[in-house]
């Protein structure tokens, strides 16, 4: 058993209904008990989808237990098939289904429904939900493709534009609407054809269009990573792994793009990303080391650490993912930093981990928000999961060079802007003007969390802080006060000095800024 | 087992039974873990552990809508494949969780075992795990077992279960003097305006059930007169009378009319003077009726559907009829419990399709065909109603928010009336 008290991610079958959520003409029948039909709300409430998912539940109570839960999966499927009429049928347990062995994937295959069949096993007791998409939108393309006959691959006639497939994005993805909007507008300006996009928007007819394009784009490898590698191993599909987030890497995702089709591109789209000029002009200097600690899906982590580190001019001081699965390359992105990455679902680790580093913003999730806002620590979400404020109304996508602009924009508006800064540090002294002031754009409820956590001791049993350090604190601007607060105590603890004075705030100061 | 429901008023003619259509289909409600969202709240010295999967958590923080911004006091022990294969003891794995959740909170008083739908089927016998560690803490802790898996509950029905289970530890009374008791879980600021409502009514001894804290676990037996402030809790109901308590009669304390029927029984069981009773409420009742007005001129005539779900609806659409002048068209519920609805269902109007059960594709098809001004449904089905050009409340409000009560009842009114102004308001988009 392992307690759980928030989860990054929902059970296996939820990433099922994600992907059948995601496509036209799917439907999915789940062996599931009464009460699994909460997992519509997430669709319909926070990404405010206008339909209901499209899934059948068996939603078995007890009395159906003492009979035959299999006849209740038959009388499903049969009513499911009929008022929805889908042209492919999934079929899937929950977990609790799992235990009951009623095999509703079998049963669908030799029920005779008239629809193709695509049984799912979805591990729910090892497994989560990322996987389940992934999962499921292999065997979907794998019980589509399966048995088509594999083309000739001939070289592309030169007049003739190359075309992808952009595999992986999915409802309740992280800004996946705006993502392909995004890629589908650069790569029309490259001259570069978009085949198939799924599983979003994508019928099955689509799906079987997948092996006219010349490579797949693996454009969340969470989800579509084994489509592409099965997709590369079948049809001789090569695939293109730069995931464009971030302005870097686009120009690198533009550069495999020419290497793999082996064509040559433009690069006026780079003259629409502003991120580059943002972070050179002199405002942005305040950003300059600030340090951040990231926590994400792992395609939203690694992606990140190379924004915020060679795009942003901040310091990276601490980067980790719960995606298991993807943990290797989150692994690398850390020791390129050298950093060690924390790798874990836990979120109180996440947490602990978050309080002892005390950076100034944390690129996280909605689980990351709410610890950012308990320490009082600024805050943007990059990743899923994520909440309805997460699904803007807005243009606001990650990749490409607008999703590069949008980047720049989310991370700066949580912290102080650096005239302001500047200005805060200047009328220190004014009464109105004061220390106890917030960003301009921000609420005022967070200058009281910011006093809590200013004010609380960081060790339990710590030196005293004698009065005269105490005022002289209070002159260091605020948004570096707690830390100079928990440095110079850190420092007093290992000295074993019993009470700061202003001397020993100044000894600390030396001290950390070595 | 028969529940010892007394009518207070013997004349009172036996209510017909109501003409009910079953379904049996797809349901879309939520499981009873849901309870644990407003039970947590409630008794915050208390921690739910839910023995179950990756799913009852996903669940509970979907539900949970937004997510709370300190450490929640549930969590769930996910079981894992390990734990299915027989490879680890479920008991050790079990202890293990349980004391990882008491170092991270010492002052726990009552630690909740919640069964689940995958702890059910593995069978995994969580009242004797909760005997074993009685055991073990000694008393330090109390630990309560229930069930709140989708196979045995909906939605409410948690509550029901998880009272239930704390009825059968109740102390015993030591008199048989007269004594109050609520029962169903209250907000603080409801439990207070009876409160003082009960006191000016003179009657003294009142026990809130369940309480704000574990410990405060009120006495049972004979002489304790239990009036049901929530519509879902039949077997705590049945469970009260098995220990001796009599159960009063009463529809449920929603608008003015309800409220005062619910005093009122409670009035008559502690024969308090009439004249005290029309003195007490007619302050209340006088402002409750002029904060009606407002909402009603927005409900009046207006044609209303209820999907099943809260076990709330049979009481609500009584109350939005008799006093808001809707129309019910179909009141569905999850199921219908005659000895609790038994005051409720002689004030309910004429013409209304009543539904125990769901099978959610007709039940949808009825909706679009009706064309209802209100429909009151759940969460995962609103917004696709409302896309479909219908308005809609989305009923798990109803038990987050205070809406019992005379002070309430305008509030109760505008949590209906609002979807139908903001219809006249927006100048943006359609509905119909």
């Amino acid at each position: 058993m392992e307690l759980t008290l928030w989860t990054y991610e929902g059970p296996p079958h939820f990433g099922a209904i994600r992907v059948a959520a995601s496509m036209r003409d799917v439907h999915l029948m789940l062996h599931s008990p009464q009460g699994d039909t909460y997992a519509d709300l997430l669709f319909t409430m926070i990404e405010r989808d206008g339909k209901r998912p499209p899934v059948t539940y068996t939603t078995f109570q007890a009395r159906d237990l003492g009979g035959s839960t299999a006849d209740k999966v038959l009388n499903t499927l049969r009513s499911a098939v009929e008022h929805h009429q889908p042209k492919v049928l999934l079929v899937a347990d929950s977990c609790t289904a799992e235990l009951l062995q009623d095999q509703p994937g079998s049963l669908a295959e030799g029920a005779d429904l008239g629809v193709p069949v695509i049984p799912l096993e979805m591990a729910a007791y090892s497994r989560k939900e990322n996987w389940g998409a992934s999962e499921t939108f292999f065997q979907l393309v794998r019980g589509l493709l399966g048995n088509q006959p594999i083309p000739e691959r001939t070289a592309r006639d030169p007049q003739q534009r190359p075309s992808v497939n952009l595999l992986g994005p999915t409802k309740l993805g992280f800004r996946c609407r705006d993502d392909v909007r995004e890629l589908v507008q650069l790569l029309e300006g490259l001259g570069v054809d978009v085949n198939v996009v799924a599983p979003l928007g994508a019928s099955p007819h689509d799906l079987l269009r997948i092996p006219a394009a010349d490579a797949n784009v693996c454009l969340y490898p969470e989800v579509a990573a084994a489509t592409c590698s099965w997709l590369e191993r079948r049809f001789r599909q090569p695939t293109i792994r730069t995931v464009p987030i971030g302005y870097g890497a686009t120009l690198d995702f533009i550069a495999e793009l020419e290497r793999v089709l082996d064509v040559s591109l433009s690069r006026e789209a780079e003259a629409l990303c502003r991120l580059p000029w943002y972070s050179r002009s002199v405002d942005s200097t305040y950003l300059t080391g600030k340090r951040v600690f990231i926590f994400a899906d792992a395609t939203h982590a690694v992606a990140a650490s190379r924004v915020a580190s060679r795009e942003m001019g901040f310091e990276v001081v601490g980067i980790g993912t719960y995606s298991r699965e993807q943990a290797r390359e989150v692994r690398a992105a850390a020791a390129e930093l050298g950093l060690e990455a924390l790798i874990t679902d836990d979120y109180l680790a996440v947490e602990a981990a978050i309080s002892e580093l005390g950076p100034e913003m944390v690129l996280g999730t909605q689980m990351e928000r709410h610890i950012a806002k308990r320490l009082g620590t600024a805050c943007a979400v990059i990743s899923t999961p994520a909440h309805v404020q997460d699904y803007p109304a807005r243009y606001s996508p990650q990749m490409g060079f607008e999703g590069a602009n949008v980047l720049f924009d989310t991370w700066v508006h949580p912290l102080i802007m650096g005239l302001e800064e500047h200005l805060l540090g200047m009328f220190r002294d004014d009464f109105e003007f004061n220390d106890e002031a917030v960003p301009s754009h921000l609420a005022v409820g967070e200058a009281t969390l910011r006093a809590v956590v200013d004010n609380t001791a960081v060790l339990d049993r710590g030196p005293v802080w004698a009065d005269c350090a105490e005022r002289e604190l209070k002159k260091i601007p605020f948004f570096v006060r707690g830390k100079a607060r928990r440095n110079t105590e850190l420092f007093a603890v290992e000295q074993g000095i019993a009470t700061i004075d202003v001397d020993i705030l100044y000894e600390a100061k030396a001290h950390f800024s070595r | 087992m028969t529940a010892a429901v007394i009518a207070r008023d013997a004349a009172a003619p036996a209510a017909p039974p109501l003409s009910l259509e079953q379904e049996r289909g797809q349901r879309a409600v939520f499981c009873g873990l849901t309870s644990i969202i407003w039970l947590h709240r409630k008794i915050q010295d208390a921690f739910f552990l839910v023995v179950g999967s990756r799913t009852c958590a996903h669940l509970l923080q979907s539900a949970a809508g937004v997510m709370i911004f300190a450490e929640p006091r549930f969590g769930t022990a996910v079981l894992q494949d390990r734990d299915l294969a027989g490879m680890a003891d479920c008991n050790v794995e079990l202890d293990r969780v349980i004391d990882s959740v008491l170092a991270r909170r010492p002052n726990l008083k009552t630690l909740f075992l919640v069964g689940s739908c995958p702890s059910e089927v593995i069978k995994l016998d969580l009242n004797n795990a909760a005997e074993r560690l009685r055991r073990r803490m000694d008393g330090g802790v109390r630990v309560v077992a229930f069930t709140g898996s989708g196979i045995e509950t909906t939605f409410s029905q948690g509550e029901d279960s998880c009272l239930t289970e704390l009825v059968q530890i109740m102390p015993a009374r030591r008199d048989e003097n007269p004594e109050l008791m609520v029962v169903g879980t209250l907000p603080d600021i409801v439990e207070d305006q009876f409160s003082r409502l009960f006191e000016s009514l003179g009657i003294a001894s009142v026990k809130f059930f369940p309480a704000r804290n574990s410990e405060a676990l009120p006495a049972i037996g004979p002489g304790t007169r239990v009036l049901m402030a929530q519509p879902y809790l039949g077997d705590t109901a049945r469970a009260l009378a098995n220990r001796g308590a009599d159960i009063l009669t009463a529809p449920f304390p929603y608008g003015v009319k309800g409220t005062r029927a619910w005093l009122a029984a409670a009035a008559d069981a502690f024969s308090v003077a009439p004249s005290l009773f029309e003195q007490v409420i007619a302050g209340p009742v006088a402002r409750a009726e002029r904060a009606l007005q407002a909402p009603r001129t927005w409900l009046q005539d207006k044609r209303i559907m209820f999907l099943p779900d809260s076990q709330l609806e049979i009481p609500l659409a009584r109350f939005l009829s008799s006093e808001c002048g809707m129309n019910p068209i179909e009141v569905g519920t999850p199921f219908y419990d005659a000895q609790l609805m038994s005051a409720e269902t002689e004030l309910l109007p004429d013409g209304v399709r009543w539904v125990e059960g769901q099978d959610l594709d007709p039940a949808l098809d009825r909706v679009i065909a009706a064309h209802p001004d209100l429909t009151v449904c759940g969460l995962g089905i609103a917004n696709p109603l409302e896309a479909k050009g219908l308005r809609t409340k989305w009923s798990i409000e109803l038990l987050f928010s205070p809406i019992q009560g005379f002070e309430q009842a305008a509030d109760l009114a505008e949590l209906f009336a609002r979807p139908l102004r903001r219809e006249s308001t927006l100048e943006v988009g359609s509905w119909s």
